[in-house]
């Protein structure tokens, strides 16, 4: 009897992993100067208080030292060769016969088109640094749902003040050096606006690929959910792989009205090139409830802690997420909370997989306020590790301020047992079977969060990261 | 004797640093009847570990033929699709796989069990209502927070379902209260009656056994099968134990 294990071939990424030319495109010169600031804000046709934010943005990303004394090493990234802006040559559409062959062609492998007529309210597609596709269900633009690109949102009068308002009040630019860095070379992503009382059937999806080589993808999406509306918007995010550094640093302001309701999901698989630097934040009103749910997939390093700020009275966040991190993959991820109203509850529920040498750090951080009498917040952490080479660490921190809350912690780090691999094998399933199903059962809590298409999705990356000959 | 369906022959196996089994000759003919006895620590689950491929194990020498293929050296998966069946003494639970679905999977995975959807939802509901177990447990994840009964029934459920020739149930009816025990001793009935299949029982219990016609019974003592006789040999062993067994294989080395 053979004792060998599962040896793990390169994964196949055919399904994610076409590049299309950029001939043609309009490319700005690599490295970040306020020549090409003011060129991106030109081209956009922004008011001034947008150019004048983005400049101070790139003062303030010049000003600040990178970071070196914690987390994965960016050393790889040489941010005087990323081209902060590439524009693929086409306007945004609204519908798909209107996009280019090529691109329309990406988003049909990606299967975009089809999960918009079966599943979705609207759908918004960024290709490189613009949305090249838009659109929303007429029932939903009836209802007052705004759900367009930031840079529309800006040329709109009566949307300019609300995005004016918002706009990097959340995560300010002087976050941190990568948040700076957004604010001054920022592009695409989704505004929407859920007017108060209105729920939305189906979910919104915007989906962001990046094609160009050595280049960098900074959407903004900016989500006003206001108080008693409900609405869950959907983020995906894929790459080709190159052999040059990409570099994603997005931001995400959520802000969830009183008695409002947001849910997002994320199914990140950036190729493993990619530099995945982003920032992710939501604030609660009161009897509010925020849903996180994260799939992390992709990418060589990734430092992603979404934030939820509990500031009103009653309000509740739930964090569940997952990161897989294969071969070459230093991947940081968690969640921050912040619980400053009282009767406030929080919930996160992590799993992270590790193999082939993948490295999982979960970093979590809890603060309750002074204010935050009885609130409750339980972490819970799992981590598996499919093989004696891969790693896998737990960094809780908390900081509670108030005697009356409670906040609990609890991780297990676990491999699988040769039992469990010999129970489903002495029923039929090959060893890679067996080790994909209980792969699988481990992530079934996160996929059971996303809607099915995206479960599925989800299923079948876990299986192609799986996947391999068996020695 | 039926034609021979089992054939373990010459059979020394153990861990890395520590034989157990010592040249183990057993034959099991189609649709018999076998119960392997023995102390505890003697090797019987060993046994039914090895034949099943268990990679923990170490064959050191002998073959194991079974339905005429030598598969000494085949993965338990590959066993498992010619027909042999371990029934666990502690089966795993497995968090996350949901009980119908993993059925399912193990079912298609099988040519001859191949059926639609609806087809196999009426077999698995057949065999649960045989088993007295609740169809919510279908819906469950694998034997996860299931009582031990519970899990040996689920045993007995993919016994039914998978149809195997050689079923070895290791102490299947170990720590069961009464009701859990009628159940199971009537799991094994259905499969002898509707499946026809060859039986190992390890077993503790002779009342188990009591609704079942044994063909033979084999007693390890210390790695060693140190006695095969009719089913009549159990009555011995419930009267006088395993003394004068172990007597006769003293100094012959310790075992599990």
């Amino acid at each position: 009897m053979t004792k060998e294990r599962t040896q793990v071939a390169d994964v196949d990424r055919s399904l994610y992993d076409f590049t299309k030319s950029e001939e043609g495109y309009e490319r700005y010169a690599d490295g970040l100067t306020p020549d090409i600031v003011r060129a991106i804000s030109a081209k956009k046709d922004e008011p001034q208080w947008m150019l004048d934010l983005r400049l101070k943005a790139l003062d303030e990303y010049h000003r600040r030292p990178m970071a070196t004394n914690w987390g994965p090493s960016i050393a790889g990234l040489d941010l005087d060769h990323i081209s902060t802006y590439v524009s693929p040559k086409t306007k945004q559409a609204s519908s798909w016969d209107d996009v280019p062959a090529d691109i329309k062609d990406t988003f049909e492998r990606l299967g975009i088109p089809e999960a918009e007529r079966e599943s979705l309210a609207g759908v918004g597609a960024q290709y490189d640094s613009e949305i090249v596709y838009h659109n929303m269900r007429e029932e939903v633009a009836k209802q007052g749902v705004v759900y367009t690109t930031i840079e529309d949102a800006l040329h709109d009068p009566k949307w300019e003040p609300v995005v004016h308002e918002y706009f990097g009040t959340l995560i300010p630019m002087t976050d941190h050096k990568f948040a700076a860095l957004h604010y001054a070379v920022w592009s695409g992503g989704s505004f929407v606006y859920v007017p108060a009382g209105v729920s939305l059937d189906y979910p919104l999806q915007s989906y962001f690929r990046l094609n160009a080589q050595g280049a960098g993808q900074f959407e903004h999406t900016l989500i006003i959910v206001e108080p008693g509306a409900n609405l869950h918007f959907i983020e995906g995010c894929s790459a080709p792989k190159y052999y040059e550094a990409n570099l994603h640093a997005g931001a995400v302001e959520l802000f969830v009205k009183d008695g409002a309701r947001l849910r997002y999901s994320t199914i990140e698989n950036w190729s493993k090139n990619m530099y995945n630097l982003n920032t992710k934040r939501a604030t609660v009103g009161a009897d509010a409830k925020m849903e996180w749910v994260s799939g992390s997939f992709g990418s060589h390093v990734s430092y992603l802690y979404p934030t939820t700020i509990l500031a009103g009275d009653r309000s509740s966040c739930e964090f569940t997420g997952i990161t897989f991190s294969g071969a070459t993959q230093d991947l940081d991820t968690g969640c921050k909370v912040i619980l400053n109203g009282r009767d406030t509850t929080a919930s996160v529920s992590t799993k992270s997989i590790s193999k082939d040498g993948g490295i999982n750090t979960f970093r979590s951080s809890v603060v309750v306020g002074r204010h935050a009498d009885n609130a409750r917040c339980t972490v819970s952490c799992q981590s598996l590790m499919l093989d004696n080479i891969s790693r896998s660490d737990t960094i809780p921190a908390m900081d509670v301020r108030n005697p009356t809350a409670s906040v609990g912690h609890e991780a297990t780090i676990g491999r699988i047992s040769d039992d469990t691999i010999l129970y489903l094998m002495s029923r039929g399933c090959s060893e890679q079977e067996a080790r994909t199903l209980v792969v699988n059962g481990f992530a079934n809590p996160v996929s059971k969060e996303l809607p099915m298409e995206y479960a599925v999705e989800m299923n079948n990356l876990i299986k192609l990261e799986m996947e391999g000959a068996i020695g | 004797m039926a034609d021979t369906l089992l054939d373990v022959s010459g059979i020394s196996a153990g861990t890395e640093d520590k034989p157990i089994l010592h040249d183990v000759n057993l034959k099991v003919g189609a649709g018999e009847t076998h119960v392997l006895m023995g102390p505890n620590g003697a090797g019987k689950s060993t046994l039914g570990h090895v034949i099943m491929g268990d990679p923990t194990y170490k064959v050191t020498s002998g073959t194991i033929t079974f339905d005429g293929q030598d598969i000494t050296e085949l993965s338990p998966d590959k066993r498992s699709l010619a027909g042999v069946f371990l029934s666990y003494q502690a089966p795993v639970e497995v968090p996350g796989v949901p009980l119908y679905s993993f059925l399912r999977s193990i079912s298609q995975m099988r040519p001859e069990l191949k059926c639609t959807a609806r087809e196999f939802r009426r077999r698995v509901g057949a065999i649960a209502d045989e088993l007295n177990l609740d169809q919510s447990f279908l819906m469950r994840e694998l034997n996860v927070g299931f009582s031990g009964g519970e899990k040996k029934k689920i045993e007995m459920l993919q016994l039914l379902l998978l149809q195997p020739k050689l079923a070895i149930l290791d102490e299947t009816d170990s720590g069961l209260d009464v009701d859990a025990l009628a159940t199971v001793s009537h799991g094994i009935q259905r499969y002898r009656e509707t499946v026809g299949g060859a039986l190992i029982m390890i077993t503790h219990n002779t009342r188990i056994l009591e609704r079942l016609t044994v063909d033979r019974t084999h007693v390890m003592v210390k790695g060693h099968l140190v006695a095969e006789g009719p089913a009549s040999l159990i009555d011995d062993i419930d009267k006088n134990g395993f003394e004068r067994f172990e007597s006769q294989a003293a100094g012959e080395g310790d075992a599990r």
